[in-house]
């Protein structure tokens, strides 16, 4: 029975998956726009997922053995598929219009601190108001905060800017031996905090901030040293003795400014050859911040849904469907291409192409300062 | 003269105590029930078409036949005593003063589920009852109920309380669960259901105080004969905690043929509306349930009159109707404000979301903000609208029904009294010293004057 395959169709894309797989790992293998957004799911984390309730879609079919549609809309990352299952997602003006509400909950209490926050370019909660958020709030109320507060000596936590998706504290749970990080209270007074106060201090737990959809858990190393448009991707290694030492270097000209574990396009950290998650060590994350501490491979091919993906990196590969004709009824809906609104990106300009570090005034638009000699080399 | 199946004994002095239950016909149910097999038992019980009394009115029998029943491992009931919700107070009266009653219940239920570690999961804020269930326990035990090889039958059985830490949501089985494992009281998300994943991950029966104790009744009469007792698919007798305004606050218990109005003005049970007040609107089965104006009351809307029932009251579905929900009822007079009274519903939905999901953490406490401007003069038109676009985009789309009881009270508080919202937003001065008074519709029973 190993071998038996369920088929699932998603927005009139038909794929073939093996029994217990999410609606939202069969999303993943057709790609594009029809993947639901995932806020809270994880799938590297045992539990993840089911919180958020950005991945909503409509099963219009539960399957070939019992066709009823499910009542309401389901999180797409906690249900397995049936054989034959139909879910609709991009197809689904009810999913659609939940999706909207969800951003908009979700951005309720968020400070929209973006232009002082490092996540800002690699952010899932940016990414997803492109897509499904208002231009203006409806909320006309104080937004909560709290205080900044710093979870050991490499961490700090800006609890403002927390979405509450339970990442850290699975990530916290699975990959340290005690249970010191979890929430606090209840409802929309609930906060991330660890016990009581105390430091994280487990050689792995600078994991946490990878799993941050958010700015809420930064590195504190690399904390307004630079925005990470302006870094350029490298995936690097090194022989660790305590982690698999396969990192992303995030650099400008020879400078090392943040080592992060390397994701995939859906922000995940990727898996290494032997199943595992390639987790990295605090070391690497924190301590090993310059070239040669570091087997360089060469540039990260940037596949995210996200702004930094617009930086034209080589190797950049493009996340647009190719099964999009599909899709009946709705055209692909691109991202907000920031070059188009923004003097500071500009598509000519290939990041990867610059090698000195790159500086703001080498995208303004004059060409009159800077690094711009590089610029020429492009000879458009 | 309506049939009494839980209260009947209730006023016997000392019937708290073990032996007067004993002298009064205590225990023959279980004597009885332990002569069966378990399967019969669970036969008995959906023969009775006894429904969960916790709020969603689930068939008892059939919840009980999907436990699922693997080789060798332990298998768990938990009684559900958490009542938190606004209006709901029937479950602490059997507890209080007629232990012994539930007692039976869950020794009966648990040989028939096969749950020889069962526990009552009691609301925090009922700091003085756990003395007295514990008190009920270890006479039950000195008295051979509970403990090993019960009635030499080799079925072995105890019986644990713990104490909630005062958090409603730890009412919703999967979070009570969590949070008698010693973690969070958060929601989990289903499937799996507790029947095949509950407690400790096994296979796991939650039912509510009232539910166990009507196994008593059916066990001894008959499941038969106990849905005879009723109206169609609402058989047996209900508990109903009335308070509010009316002359005779308390707990009912009531035959599913009542009429709500023989209810509201009969001596017998709540006395009619102090003052000479005339009757506004409704809340008929806890905080949850969608009101329902006094139009709309005692009759239904296509003109029926309207019973305590599960049927009766849900007539018309949320447009027209509401849900008898864990019967907590609650009368609002004339004087009663419904922005205010939906405002002060919005805050304790808003301080006991879990927060887990973001629709039901960010969405209850905005509706909460909305509604306290709306209620304090400095409301917008727009308010109402967006207060209803809210509700509906939490309606459903959460982990546990917490979301969609947060936001049932607001939908129906606007369908049914928008004008009184309206009349807030465009006085705002007036609104802050006197109420808006009986709606648009007169009391009934005035009319009829
Ligand atoms: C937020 C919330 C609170 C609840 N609180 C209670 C409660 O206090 N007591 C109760 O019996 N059921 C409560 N329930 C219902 C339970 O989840 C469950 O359905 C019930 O205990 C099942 O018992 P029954 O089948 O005997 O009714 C609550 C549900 C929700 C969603
Ligand atoms: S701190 Fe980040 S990872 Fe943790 S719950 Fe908040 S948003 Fe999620
Ligand atoms: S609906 Fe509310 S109470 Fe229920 S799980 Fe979600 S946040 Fe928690
Ligand atoms: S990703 Fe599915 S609910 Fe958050």
């Amino acid at each position: 029975m190993s071998d038996q395959k369920f088929k699932v169709t998603i927005d009139n894309i038909t794929v073939e998956v093996a029994p217990g797989t999410t609606i939202v790992q069969a999303a993943r293998l057709i790609g594009g726009d029809v993947v639901p957004p995932t806020m809270c799911y994880y799938s590297k984390l045992e539990g993840s997922g089911g919180k958020c309730r950005t991945c909503l879609v409509e099963v219009s079919k539960g399957s070939e053995k019992d066709p009823r549609p499910m009542p309401k809309l389901v999180a797409s990352c906690r249900t397995t598929v049936m054989d034959g299952m139909e879910v609709k997602s991009i197809t689904s003006d009810k999913v659609l219009d939940a999706r909207k509400g969800v951003t908009e909950f979700l951005l309720l209490n968020h400070p929209l601190d973006c232009p002082v926050c490092d996540q800002a370019g690699e952010c899932d909660l940016q990414n997803l108001s492109y897509e499904h958020g208002a231009a203006s709030t409806r909320y006309d109320f104080k937004r909560r905060t709290f205080e900044k507060e710093d979870i050991g000596p490499y961490i700090q936590l800006h609890m403002t800017r927390c979405i509450l998706c339970y990442r850290c504290v699975y990530t916290a749970n699975q990959l340290t031996d005690k249970r010191e990080h979890g929430v606090l209270d209840r409802g929309d007074h609930s906060a991330i905090s660890t016990c009581i106060g105390k430091a994280l201090d487990n050689e792995f737990i600078g994991n946490v901030i990878d799993v941050c959809p958010v700015g809420a858990l930064t590195d504190k190393t690399f904390r307004f040293k630079n925005r990470v448009w302006f870094t350029k991707p490298v995936d690097a290694h090194r022989d660790c003795p305590t982690c698999s030492g396969r990192v992303r270097l995030w650099m400008r000209g020879d400078e090392v400014f943040r080592v992060t574990a390397r994701k995939d396009e859906y922000g995940e950290v990727e898996s290494l050859e032997n199943g595992k998650t390639a987790w990295i060590c605090n070391t690497c994350r924190f301590e090993k911040k310059e070239t040669k501490d570091w087997v360089i491979e060469g540039p990260t091919k940037v596949n995210r849904h996200s702004v930094i993906s617009q930086g034209h990196y080589v190797n950049a590969v493009n996340g647009q469907p190719k099964l999009i004709n599909d899709v009946i009824g709705k055209d692909p809906k691109l991202l907000l291409d920031i070059h188009k609104i923004s003097d500071v990106n500009r598509p000519e300009i290939d990041l990867s192409q610059i090698e000195g570090p790159a500086h703001s005034d080498d995208f303004l638009p004059n060409q009159s300062t800077g690094t711009m000699k590089q610029i020429g080399k492009l000879g458009e | 003269m309506a049939v009494k199946l839980l209260l009947d004994k209730a006023h016997i002095e000392g019937i708290r105590y073990y032996d007067t239950w004993r002298k009064n016909g205590g225990y023959t149910a279980v004597e009885k029930a332990l002569k069966m097999t378990p399967d019969e038992i669970v036969e008995e019980v959906k023969k009775s078409g006894l429904r969960g009394r916790g709020g969603a009115g689930f068939p008892t029998g059939m919840k009980w036949s999907f436990l699922a029943k693997p080789e060798g491992v332990p298998r768990h009931l938990v009684c559900n005593a958490d009542e938190s919700e606004p209006g709901t107070f029937k479950d602490r009266y059997l507890m209080e003063f007629i232990p012994h009653l539930l007692i039976e219940g869950l020794i009966i239920s648990s040989f028939a589920l096969g749950s020889s570690a069962t526990y009552i999961y009691i609301r925090g804020e009922y700091a003085w009852i756990p003395d007295i269930l514990e008190e009920a326990i270890a006479e039950a035990k000195a008295n051979g109920w509970l403990g090993k090889n019960i009635l030499g039958t080799g079925f072995d059985c105890e019986i644990y309380v713990q104490r909630g830490g005062g958090a409603y949501i730890c009412g919703e089985e999967t979070a009570l669960i969590e949070s008698l494992e010693g973690k969070r009281g958060n929601p989990r998300l289903k499937p799996p259901f507790p029947a095949v994943q509950g407690l400790w991950m096994r296979p796991t029966v939650v039912n509510n105080v009232e539910t166990l104790a009507a196994v008593v009744p059916i066990i001894n009469m008959g499941g038969e004969e106990y849905g005879k007792i009723g109206v169609g698919r609402s058989t047996g007798t209900k508990l109903i905690s009335a308070c509010g305004n009316i002359n005779k606050p308390g707990v009912y218990e009531i035959n599913f043929d009542l009429s709500v109005e023989e209810f509201i003005y009969s001596d017998e049970y709540c006395g009619g509306i102090p003052n000479g007040k005339r009757l506004k609107a409704c809340i008929p089965g806890g905080s949850s349930v969608p009101i329902v104006p006094a139009n709309l009351l005692f009759k239904t809307a296509k003109g029926e009159t309207r019973y305590m029932n599960y049927e009766s009251l849900s007539d018309g579905g949320f447009a027209t109707g509401t849900m008898l929900g864990s019967g907590g009822f609650i009368v609002l007079d004339e004087d009663q404000c419904v922005v205010r009274h939906t405002m002060s519903l919005a805050h304790f939905y808003n301080h006991e979301s879990c927060g887990q999901c973001s629709p039901c953490r960010e969405g209850t406490g905005w509706m909460y903000k909305i509604l306290k401007n709306i209620e304090y003069g400095k409301g917008k038109m727009s308010d109402i609208d967006l207060l209803w676009d809210i509700q509906r985009r939490i309606e459903g789309n959460t982990i546990c029904p917490l979301g969609d009881a947060a936001a049932w009270p607001v939908a129906a508080a606007i369908r049914h009294f928008r004008d009184e919202f309206e009349w807030h937003v465009l006085n705002p001065e007036e609104s802050q010293t006197r109420n808006y008074g009986i709606a648009h519709y007169a009391d009934p029973r005035e009319v009829v004057a």
